[in-house]
């Protein structure tokens, strides 16, 4: 693992609005947390709607890395290599 | 001054499909999605609701990142996400809109209150403000 890997990220619509309407985005980072970083830097506004203020992943939005979720993983510690692919999805989710 | 409703094509066999889902799943919420190409649905995807009780619905995250990703490739978007109230009326609950995160698709809420003439209702929710749509 390489410290400022670059990672691709795979932007769901919902998010769309802040990456000027990109739908993939890079951004650098070793772990989920400095991945964020790197997008919030980018994009002002995008980490709150990913994370709860300790900077956990919020309880609503999913974050798979290979396809893997990250909640099985180590969460935002979750490391990262060079080339990883990375998709922010927020959950579907109601109730009545 | 009255304000034009939106209308919302909703073809015949998906709301059939919609409301069989219902009724099978039913005291369970059954929940789904609608892809979409150019304004025109495409396809009609039951998914797993992972949540155990009766009184709410969470898709299942893996199949939907997977369905998400497969559609996202072929340039085919989200178009609706439904859900079932077993019990209660077609109209988005306060918790519908809390977790209404993805504020492009329509949400389509299909009402067993009466069994005997389930009720599909078609709405936008966008920053916690319900909009209904005219199913036709």
């Amino acid at each position: 693992m390489s410290v400022g890997s670059s990672v691709a990220v795979l932007i769901p619509t919902p998010l769309r609005k802040y990456t000027a309407g990109e739908s993939r985005v890079s951004a650098e980072g070793s772990t989920i947390a400095e991945v964020i970083d790197s997008l919030n830097a980018q994009f002002p506004g995008i980490k709150d709607r990913i994370c709860e203020p300790d900077g956990e992943i919020r309880r609503f939005v999913n974050i798979f890395v290979n396809g893997e979720n990250a909640r099985q993983l180590d969460g935002a510690a979750t490391g990262l290599n060079a080339g990883d692919e990375v998709g922010i999805i927020p959950a579907m989710a109601g109730g009545n | 001054m009255a304000t034009e409703i939106e209308s919302f094509f909703l073809p015949a066999a998906m709301r059939q499909e919609i409301t069989a889902h219902a009724r099978q799943e039913s005291p369970r919420e059954c929940c789904g999605l609608i892809s979409g190409r150019d304004g025109a649905l495409t396809e009609l995807y039951r998914m797993t609701n992972t949540y155990e009780g009766i009184d709410f619905y969470r898709i299942d995250d893996m199949d939907l990142y997977r369905l998400y990703t497969d559609l996202d490739a072929k340039g085919d978007e989200i178009a609706v996400i439904y859900h079932s109230h077993p019990v209660s009326v077609a109209y988005p609950s306060s918790r519908d809109v809390e977790y209404a995160a993805w504020s492009d698709p329509v949400y389509v809420i299909c009402s067993l209150e009466d069994q005997e003439s389930p009720v599909l209702r078609a709405f936008r929710i966008v920053d916690d403000l319900i909009t209904e749509l005219a199913i036709n």
